[in-house]
């Protein structure tokens, strides 16, 4: 037996090391989780180191930058240099502190306007393997981090933690196959879910094919996931591609950019409204008539909607009020009214009865007393059709 | 069998000479490059292609010629790749075992300091890699990993081309004998 253990000794201990590691993931497939020790050990082990090499390289990128760009200049401007040095030096320091202060600002104005509770967080490594698409932040369990907590930007939703460590938590970004949340377009608010799948831009499923999207709606976090809270942005639609039963829609997050260093890690989120679409909130211009128009549509009486249709109907029934006929109520075969005494002039007939006439010069009667006097109709798009712009109904 | 007038394969295991290495350089070395890995992609992602922690591993087994500190070497630098992703403990270090295995096993028989040598195990080795871990992922956890052929011999390219020059720089810290 030892000779056959000093013979085969390599491949014993080979075999005896795989099945180890086999058994590992055997445990960790079986119960859907891991060996925790041995993660909290690497992650603390890295993490510090990670956090220095991301401090240093902080502090001395945009040094080195200009650092080089000095040994670059003319040979002319060296004595100069040479004497303006230290101020410079001061000055490139005081600008790597300001816009590292302006990143800080940012993220803090965000934290004050959303009513979500936040922890501000710098990413400091990436996961391991080289298609990875998580990434390890410097905040963990000691600040308040909690596996599954959401973190955004203020640009739109960035990834969930994953694990939290005592030191550094690891953020499962929303391009990872992995991810998966419930989202809702702005304007249809038609669901879905979003998933990443290993590339820089994301997917939605569930949207049934009979539901509208289009390119270039937004797509808002909806809240039903219990991770992120409804109204994050969370990307724009690139592109639609129908299919059966739900349609394939790719979207690009806006999140999520390249050397990206600053995120919010949400402790408390709190759900927001999704913003309107700015196209349907937006008042109308609608431009006064040509100057020798002829139109006599404008002379007609207008019913509650205001349609053509709508005055011709109100017309027919002024011309039937005149000849004191009732529409509906003839015997078949009885005297039709004379519509050949369609009044064709304003003031007269059923004209007399509708609102005096637009022209050119003057100032129609407009429901919505905000606008400015300059345009004759002003409404919006988003109301009903009630005509608000048009003349008043008597 | 010989390459431009040296021999390629040993006739004994003796005649390979096993290279020594101070034990920081083995601590620091695959520490360095798992921070490598997992640091530098974020500012340059063209740089997202290397897998260092394999190229550290490969070099280590083939230059000591031992086949159990190869296998533990890969081991352990493995699953630390694995404890710094959301991999199944185990994953990467299956596959990083069985490189450091059979690297110093091919270390035994063949003179590894030779530039083409290295070239060729690198691209091997790289690509052994990548299909074990595509097989791993299928096999262990049924998930739909797709293994474009095409990326793959790229990427196993760029790392040969790579690793042949970190190992000329990681030959600097042999000790002399």
């Amino acid at each position: 037996m030892e000779a056959f253990l000093n013979r085969y000794r390599s491949i014993s201990v080979l075999l005896l090391v795989i099945l180890g590691q086999l058994l590992l993931i055997a445990y960790r497939v079986k119960n859907k989780q891991d060996v925790p020790l041995i993660r909290v050990w690497a992650v603390t082990a890295v993490s510090p180191a990670a956090r220095v090499l991301e401090g240093l390289r902080g502090g001395s990128s945009g040094f080195l930058h200009s650092y080089i760009v000095l040994h670059d200049a003319d040979t002319e401007n060296r004595r100069l240099r040479e004497e303006n040095g230290q101020l410079k030096l001061e000055n490139i320091f005081l600008k790597n502190e300001l816009n590292r202060a302006d990143r800080a600002k940012a993220l803090q104005l965000f934290q004050a306007r959303t009513a979500s509770k936040a922890v501000a967080a710098s990413i400091i490594m990436m996961g391991a393997g080289s298609s990875s698409r998580e990434v390890f932040v410097d905040r963990g369990s000691t600040s308040g981090i909690m596996r599954g907590m959401a973190v955004v930007t203020p640009d739109g939703i960035v990834g969930i933690v994953r694990a939290a460590y005592p030191t550094a938590s690891e953020v499962l970004l929303i391009t990872d196959a992995d991810f998966a949340a419930g989202v809702v377009t702005q304007k249809t608010q038609v669901r879905g879910t979003l998933k990443g799948d290993g590339t820089p831009t994301c997917r939605v499923d569930y949207v049934p094919a009979e539901d509208k999207v289009e390119a270039g709606d937004w797509f808002y976090t909806s809240g039903e996931d219990r991770v992120f809270p409804s109204g994050f942005p969370v990307g724009v639609i690139k592109s639609v591609r129908p299919a059966q039963p739900f349609q394939e829609i790719l979207v690009e997050p806006v999140g999520l950019k390249a050397g990206q260093e600053d995120v919010l890690i949400l402790t408390e989120g709190v759900h927001q409204e999704i913003p309107d679409t700015p196209v349907t909130n937006q008042p109308i211009y609608i431009a006064p008539p040509p100057p020798n128009s002829n139109t006599t549509v404008t002379d007609l009486p207008t019913g509650a909607t205001g349609t053509e249709a709508d005055r011709l109907r109100a017309l027919y029934k002024s011309v039937g009020d005149a000849q004191n006929h009732t529409f509906g109520q003839g015997e078949p075969g009885s005297k039709p009214p004379d519509f050949s005494k369609l009044p064709v002039k304003p003031g007269t007939g059923a004209a007399a009865t509708s609102p005096q006439p637009l022209t050119p010069n003057s100032q129609p009667p407009v429901s919505n007393p905000q606008p400015p006097p300059q345009p004759p109709t002003v409404r919006r798009s988003n109301q009903a059709a009630g005509a608000p712009g048009g003349p008043p109904k008597e | 069998m010989s390459h431009g007038g040296t021999r390629i394969l040993l006739s004994s295991q003796r005649e390979g000479q096993v290279s020594r290495f101070r034990a920081w350089v083995l601590l620091a070395i695959p520490l360095a490059a798992i921070l490598f890995q997992v640091y530098v992609p974020l500012f340059f992602q063209f740089l997202g292609f290397l897998e260092m922690p394999l190229l550290v591993v490969m070099y280590f087994a083939l230059m000591r010629r031992n086949p159990i500190s190869g296998l533990l070497l890969g081991a352990g630098v493995g699953l630390a790749q694995d404890a710094l992703s959301k991999n199944p403990l185990g994953m990467f270090g299956i596959v990083n075992t069985l490189v450091g295995y059979f690297a110093a096993s091919v270390g035994m028989r063949i003179d590894v300091d030779q530039g083409v040598i290295r070239l060729l195990l690198s691209f091997f080795f790289c690509l052994f890699h990548q299909l074990m871990y595509w097989v791993l992922v299928r096999a262990l956890l049924d998930q739909p990993l797709a293994f474009d052929v095409q990326r793959t011999l790229l990427k196993a390219v760029l790392n040969a081309v790579v690793g042949v020059s970190v190992f000329h720089f990681l030959d600097k810290l042999r000790e002399t004998v």
